[in-house]
């Protein structure tokens, strides 16, 4: 088969090089849209880490509390 | 400091990626000179021929991968393979559609079932569009792995054997970019060559991009499960 002559060449080109960039496009949005979930998960991850610290924090307090109370039942005892 | 260093590899072979296929198509449109058969529809050849090019070698480097995954075991080649082939078959996508309208432009159709050339094509690139399936139907992840690299080497094996095949067929209408009988003028292939490392870059670049998003999904999910535990 021979070439045609070819008319409206440059909107052939443009055309090409236009759906090129549109693929290359639609994979980043893709990609930016995987990365915004990544970023979502990290939020929700620190918050889960923020609250577990918190939870054992607490518990830390708690166990102080505890020792203290022993200790100054130990005390009054062998003043008893 | 590995991450750090990766990052830092990433962002410097995107600005590479951006500066030689900017240079590339620079070279395309400003100094090569218009194609005296074809005319001005032949830039279309610096884009259409390195996307085919790239995508086809890529196909090659996700068979190397899938055989390093089979002999170590190794995950982490199994999803640069994984990833190799999904950015081929983009690439191959790219290829069919610049390819049509190349097609369209330079001999008044859209598509040639004669043309070896594209027939080929095609069917590498349904039998690469069929891993996905073929994987994500095995739960399994060991054996999903394990399947995926057979299927990448095979299909990997069968992309020369076509290359070669296609290039012994008799063409039809599809011009022979690098053949004996008369090659490039030096310019054009001195554009040329530019674009095909821009393409390899930007391939480059997209797989590596891919499987750092691919680590750090991976690595939270570790971490939600260790927090999870713990909480």
């Amino acid at each position: 088969m021979i070439p045609l002559a070819i008319e409206n060449a440059d909107r052939y080109v443009g055309g090409a090089y236009l759906v090129f960039l549109l693929l290359l496009l639609i994979y980043v949005a893709i990609m930016a849209a995987k990365l915004q979930r990544i970023q979502r998960e990290l939020g929700s991850l620190a918050d889960l880490a923020d609250r577990s610290q918190g939870r054992s924090t607490d518990r830390g307090v708690g166990q102080v509390r505890e020792r203290e109370e022993e200790i100054e039942a130990v005390r009054q005892g062998g003043r008893g | 400091m590995a991450s750090a260093l990766h990052s830092i590899t990433l962002r410097r072979l995107a600005i590479a990626t951006v500066v030689v296929m900017g240079a590339g198509y620079g070279l395309a449109f400003l100094y090569a000179p218009e194609d005296a058969d074809q005319g001005f529809i032949q830039k279309i050849f610096y884009l259409h021929v390195p996307l085919a090019t790239v995508a086809l070698l890529g196909f090659i480097v996700a068979a190397i991968h899938a055989i390093r995954h089979l002999r170590t075991g190794d995950p982490k080649h199994d999803a640069r393979s994984y990833v190799s082939i999904h950015i081929s078959v983009i690439f191959g996508a790219g290829v069919l559609l610049t390819g049509a309208i190349w097609a369209k432009g330079s001999w008044g159709v859209w598509w040639e079932w004669r043309e070896p050339t594209l027939v080929s094509f095609l069917i590498v690139f349904l039998l690469y569009a069929t891993y996905y399936p073929l994987r994500y139907a095995i739960e399994d992840r060991e054996r999903q792995a394990r399947y995926a690299s057979v299927f990448a080497i095979t299909a990997g094996a069968f992309v020369p054997l076509n290359f070669l095949a296609v290039r012994l067929a008799q063409p039809l209408v599809h011009p022979r970019t690098f053949s004996s009988a008369g090659g490039l003028p030096d310019s054009m292939l001195f554009a040329f060559l530019v674009c095909l490392a821009g393409m390899a870059l930007l391939w480059t670049t997209l797989v590596w991009f891919e499987l750092d998003a691919k680590a750090a999904s991976a690595n939270l999910g570790r971490i939600r499960r260790r927090l999870e535990a713990t909480a």
